[in-house]
């Protein structure tokens, strides 16, 4: 898009651009490229030489057993948290759509969750799951259920899907709400004077019409749960126990910052760009109204 | 009949009441496990009601961070440190988007659309997709453990110069004429119209990026390796540690208290702003 009433001058904009487009070359494109060209390169472990290996890197990584059960974790971890939050928050939103008694009470009790950092919200939720002395945890244990998460991998997962869930609804839980109340009141009116029952008119009219933001909030989650959980995995679990709750993420950072194999973290950063830019894409194809119905 | 539908109703408030419940359960144990000593956590016993030990453990987390066994950076330092971090940040990010904006928006000028896209290609390399070449380019300039290292890269970003320019295209052309023939320059229709017309965006913005600076987690823990520069967040983590039994716990949640009190006052208390930021920055 483009305005027909402009200014003209040759050096302004330049300057009103400069601040943001130096950051960016130094923070964003040398370090995008340099892991670029990393992934390219193997280094002796002193750091004395080195060698231009194509695509030997990549080659590795992807045959590497502990990556792709990293993969595999992503894969279950990033699904459970899609599902779980917005199913939940879809639920929510159904309700409190509905012409009730406090709906605007209830909206802003569901949404502060949102606030949370994730680490924080990982502290919490140890103080409630801690196998001996967090109030559900030692429930468990005492109810003859064996709960510790540090000692078990799948209990650990749980825990930190739960903890990553917790403020991700609350965001979703808003733009479904947002979504529902920009259906007309026509059209749901007109289904209940046909005599829709609630789930019909739930499954044929307001599910189809909110399509835009499912598909949106998707990407979203799966944003989310590739990237910005790694604050929870890392106070919670640190990728363990094990390696049951190392993500792709996390294996990047324990790879390149702890433990500076360059090369090979730098192919998984590559690789990590690649699924972004995939996700990114699909977000801008469906909001740009593929799945509209108006 | 308002009875009927009442009783038809009453599921769907339970549940819904029940949710808020859900929700706010790990901040409440986190309130009570305030109030309690240590010992009382420790050994599984912590009742469901506040006990006698609130004042203490607050001043103690404020003013020293320590415990019998945690040996945290006090609280105040803490806080200290998020709050200028997530100002900063927040300021920086809104001056550098809107200027960026302002220059895609109202000029024509060589490379335009080429400086748009590399600024809306940023939204695909989020830091943790590049930890370690970033860590390399920190420590090369040395910005590693300082103030401007932890603030200005996190400045740059597409969402707000996309959220400006999005706004200002839908000034209309009409009101840049009369500024024209009026004799405004670009500067002078910046300040006295394009600027002032933001005022709300910027407000929402604000709330959003405030939160957004004040919970980062990864950068921090990258860029900074001195105590005195740590923030609220990572202070928590590093006083939790592996989560033993045997640790403060009841520091542990006055700290952690201290550090969800601030963003989520800003939604509670700035709801319309930050629901109107959270969309905008996102659509």
């Amino acid at each position: 898009m483009q305005r027909r009433a402009i200014f003209n001058n040759r050096f302004l904009p330049y300057l009103l651009l400069a601040p943001q487009i130096i950051i960016t070359i130094i923070f964003f494109f040398w370090p995008a490229s340099q892991a670029i060209y990393q992934s390219l390169l193997r280094q002796d472990p002193f750091g004395l030489r080195t060698t231009f290996i194509y695509f030997e890197n990549f080659q590795e990584v992807l045959s590497d057993p502990l990556y792709l059960e990293a993969f595999q974790v992503t894969i279950v971890f990033s699904i459970s948290v899609t599902v779980f939050v917005m199913a939940l928050a879809l639920l929510f939103a159904v309700m409190a759509d509905r012409q009730i008694r406090g709906a605007r009470a209830y909206k802003a009790l569901l949404l502060w969750p949102y606030a949370l950092a994730p680490a924080v919200a990982a502290v919490l939720w140890v103080f409630i799951f801690h196998p001996s002395i967090g109030i559900i945890g030692k429930a468990l244990n005492n109810a003859g259920v064996p709960w510790d998460y540090k000692l078990n991998g799948a209990e650990a997962l749980l825990l930190v899907v739960i903890a990553s869930s917790w403020k991700q609804i609350a965001h979703n839980f808003l733009f479904f709400l947002a979504g529902l109340q920009s259906v007309p009141i026509a059209v749901v009116e007109a289904a209940m004077i046909d005599g829709a029952s609630a789930w019909k008119l739930f499954r044929s009219i307001l599910f189809p019409l909110i399509s835009p933001t499912t598909f949106y909030l998707l990407t979203v989650n799966l944003v989310f749960a590739f990237f910005d959980t790694f604050g929870v995995i890392h106070s919670l679990t640190d990728g363990g126990p094990g390696r049951s709750t190392t993500t792709l993420m996390y294996k990047v950072y324990t790879d390149g910052y702890v433990n500076l194999n360059l090369g090979q973290s730098a192919a998984q950063s590559v690789i990590l760009m690649v699924i972004v830019t995939g996700l990114v894409w699909l977000q801008f194809r469906f909001v740009e109204g593929k799945v509209h119905y108006s | 009949m308002i009875i009927a539908k009442q009783f038809r109703n009453l599921p769907i408030h339970l549940t819904l009441i029940v949710a808020i419940i859900v929700f706010a359960f790990p901040v409440y144990l986190a309130l009570i496990g305030s109030t309690w000593d240590a010992g009382t956590i420790g050994r599984g016993q912590m009742p469901l009601v506040p006990g006698p030990n609130g004042l203490d453990n607050y001043l103690n987390a404020l003013t020293t961070g320590q415990g019998g066994r945690v040996r945290g950076v006090a609280v105040q330092l803490l806080l200290w440190n998020s709050f200028q971090m997530a100002i900063v940040i927040t300021f920086g990010k809104i001056v550098i988007s809107i200027l960026s904006a302002y220059a895609v928006a109202f000029f024509k000028f060589p490379l335009r659309t080429f400086f748009f896209w590399m600024i809306f290609i940023t939204l695909m390399l989020p830091i943790e997709v590049r930890i370690a070449p970033t860590y390399k380019v920190m420590s090369d300039l040395n910005l590693i453990n300082t103030f401007a290292g932890l603030t200005i890269p996190l400045m740059a970003s597409a969402t707000g110069t996309l959220l400006f320019r999005q706004f200002f295209l839908t000034i209309p052309d009409e009101l840049v004429e009369a500024a024209k023939i009026d004799g405004a320059g670009p500067l002078r229709f910046f300040w006295s119209i394009a600027f002032p017309l933001s005022r709300t965006n910027i407000a929402a913005l604000f709330v959003i990026l405030f939160i957004y600076g004040w919970n980062q987690y990864l950068w921090p823990l990258l860029v900074t390796t001195g105590r005195d520069m740590e923030t609220i967040v990572i202070g928590i983590v590093k006083m939790m540690g592996t989560g033993e039994a045997q640790t403060d716990w009841n520091i542990i949640m006055a700290s952690t208290v201290f550090a969800l009190l601030p963003p989520v006052a800003i939604v509670i208390l700035m709801q319309q702003w930050f629901v109107k930021g959270l969309v905008q920055t996102e659509k």
